[in-house]
């Protein structure tokens, strides 16, 4: 035994050392292997800079009004033109990455928390408390996600958080299905008694070894349940019943640009181009990652 | 005398089934002193791993259990989950036959010894993960293994993990369920001699469950061997290693043996439809016709229990 551990110790620091390198490296193989998660990974990081740094990227105010110069077609000063209130449109869109992102991202990010919650406590529990929560998740369910928007946005009136309120309530039973059944299999491991041998407790064990092993469909489900969300947000702005103008929103945009269609199309094609670009990229990232994660869909092992 | 820690009394294990009442257990009485080791032999599927969860409490809620577990006096059957809890790793720890799918396949190792370690003491993470490395130190693990995830290691290597997380609570009773099935025989015999040093050094009782009587005689101090749910022999390691009363503990040691491999005639009893009489009689040599009436008692023969109509008989019968 000695003699290994000698061993072990004299490569230690050497490992230790390229560990980042080496995770990096590790990183880009895989990623060479599925060029598609690559491609809408990179996409949505371009994304995600474009809504961070919006207001440094933006060559105007995406609000500021200048009626001497309306309805420009895209140009060196104004990338994307410029709409009928004379409003920087590749501004606009900037602004409106950031929007519909973070939104969308809060949205997921308050569905998967709530819904992994209780999907996963009912299937650990089972018994009375799952029928509970699942019956509780079937009622949530059996609304229609746009009708309840509509009802929502007709009681508390159109606005971005009465929105999210809406989609919160239509997506979170999604994840708690999924958790359900993720756990449901994943509490039967040898590991899950094994750890409830060595006197773990409950909580713990939800925590620490079951919920860790229900990540990969969790994952993909949000990637996924981003596009949608994206497309939700600009869809239901568009009829009015989210952003309101003038938020450089996409979907307010569109719906801005309707009365212009013929005498300025880049008004309806940039917006138009912007949520496609987005809800693409999550969706191929979403359907990349499923492959990429799930053993079952493994490429052929080369000899 | 050393005290008893462990006791179990007339213990009855059954579950219903759609196949009727599996009756896994009947009757068990079992001794465990401390430091002492008790090797539960018999065929796969006899009962042995209900047992060991039965006293671990960690047994399916359909399961009907009746009797009495007395650990350090107190009867486990009574006890709250609560209170079962406080008592699982840090008074009874359990490794078992699979350790690949004993660990956790997301968490690293040193992470999980650390999580051992941390059940039972009420101690800083770091603490605890300077503690977790000197028990992987003592298991033959390295240290620098630490951030290691299991499916990088061995099946040897993953069993002294499943070790060192047991003996994180520092527990006065370990039941090793098969511990070494799994492994090569080489390294079966440097795990069997890990626990056998970890064992004297923390003066640790041991439930060892085994189905190889090779490891007994190794290991334990007494011996009870298992058939169809009910104890046939029991008694200290010598006298039944050398002098077994009951053929099926004969058998069992002759199946490896001068000779070879010879195998027991017929397969073992089903739980699901234990023949009546002795559990035993369709296997056995001896077997007359009181033999598919009665039950046989478990009665003392020389210094230790045996339940055979002919126990009492000279040697020369069996």
């Amino acid at each position: 035994m000695k003699t290994i551990a000698g061993a072990h110790k004299a490569n230690a620091p050497q490992r230790e050392q390229s560990r980042p390198v080496v995770l990096i490296r590790d990183l880009i193989a895989k990623f060479n292997e599925y060029p598609l998660v690559v491609f809408a990974a990179s996409l949505i990081l371009l994304l995600a800079v474009a809504a961070i740094f919006a207001p440094a990227l933006s060559p105007h105010d995406p609000l500021a009004v200048n009626m001497e110069e309306s309805l420009q077609g895209p140009a060196p000063k104004h990338l994307m033109g410029t709409d009928q209130l004379g409003r920087d449109l590749f501004s606009r869109i900037l602004f409106g990455t950031r929007i519909s992102l973070s939104i969308a991202f809060a949205t997921v990010a308050v569905c998967l928390v709530l819904g992994v919650a209780v999907g996963a406590v009912a299937g650990y529990l089972g018994g009375v408390a799952d029928d509970l929560l699942m019956r509780l998740v079937d009622i949530f369910m059996a609304f229609p996600g746009l009708l309840l928007t509509i009802a929502i946005a007709g009681m508390l009136g159109p606005s971005m958080q009465n929105l999210m309120l809406a989609m919160i309530a239509t997506s979170w039973v999604g994840y708690a299905r999924i958790a359900r059944g993720a756990v449901l299999s994943v509490k039967e491991c040898a590991f899950v008694e094994a750890a409830r041998s060595l006197g773990s407790g409950g909580a713990r064990i939800l925590i620490e070894h079951i919920i860790p092993n229900i990540v990969h469909p969790i994952i993909v489900l949000a990637t996924l349940n981003m596009g949608q969300t994206i497309l939700s947000i600009a869809g239901l702005s568009f009829l009015g019943l989210g952003a309101q103008p003038p938020a450089p929103e996409w979907g307010v945009m569109l719906n801005e640009a309707c009365s212009f269609m013929g005498l300025a199309p880049h008004l309806f094609i940039f917006p138009g181009l912007a949520i496609t670009v987005a809800v693409m990229a999550f969706n191929f990232l979403g359907d990349g990652l499923r492959d990429m994660l799930d053993p079952r869909f493994k490429k052929e092992v080369e000899i | 005398m050393k005290s008893s820690l462990l006791a179990v009394r007339n213990l009855d294990v059954s579950f219903r089934t759609r196949a009727g009442l599996v009756r896994a257990s009947n009757g068990v009485n079992l001794d465990i002193r401390e430091g002492e080791t008790l090797a539960l032999v018999g065929e796969s599927g006899c009962g042995k791993t209900i047992i060991a969860l039965a006293v671990m409490r960690l047994l399916v809620e359909n399961a009907l259990i009746t009797g009495e577990i007395r650990f350090r006096g107190r009867d486990l059957l009574s006890l709250d989950e609560e209170e079962m809890r406080n008592i699982r790793g840090r008074e009874i720890a359990a490794i078992f036959e699979q350790p690949a799918s004993c660990l956790n396949p997301v968490m690293r190792i040193g992470e999980q010894i650390t999580e051992a370690v941390m059940a039972h003491e009420q101690c800083p993470k770091r603490e605890a993960k300077m503690q977790a490395k000197e028990i992987m130190e003592t298991v033959g693990i390295p240290a620098a293994r630490y951030r290691s995830y299991p499916h990088e290691f061995s099946g040897g290597m993953q069993q002294r993990t499943m070790i060192a997380m047991a003996l994180a609570g520092r527990p006065s009773l370990l039941i090793a369920d098969e511990p070494t099935t799994a492994l090569d025989v080489t390294v079966q015999a440097q795990i069997l001699d890990l626990l056998k040093e970890s064992a004297l050094k923390n003066n640790t009782a041991m439930l060892l469950i085994t189905h190889d009587t090779g490891i007994i005689a190794e290991m334990a101090d007494t011996v009870a061997v298992m058939y169809a749910g009910t104890i046939l022999e029991q008694g200290s390691i010598k006298s039944i290693l050398k002098n077994p009363r009951h053929p099926y503990t004969t058998a069992l040691l002759g199946a490896i043996g001068e000779g070879g491999l010879r195998p027991l005639p017929g397969t073992a009893a089903s739980l699901c439809a234990v023949p009546p009489g002795c559990p035993f009689h369709p296997r056995c040599v001896l077997a007359r016709e009181v033999c598919f009436r009665k039950v046989p008692e478990l009665i003392s023969v020389k210094g230790r229990k045996v339940r055979c109509h002919y126990a009492g008989r000279s040697k020369a019968v069996v």
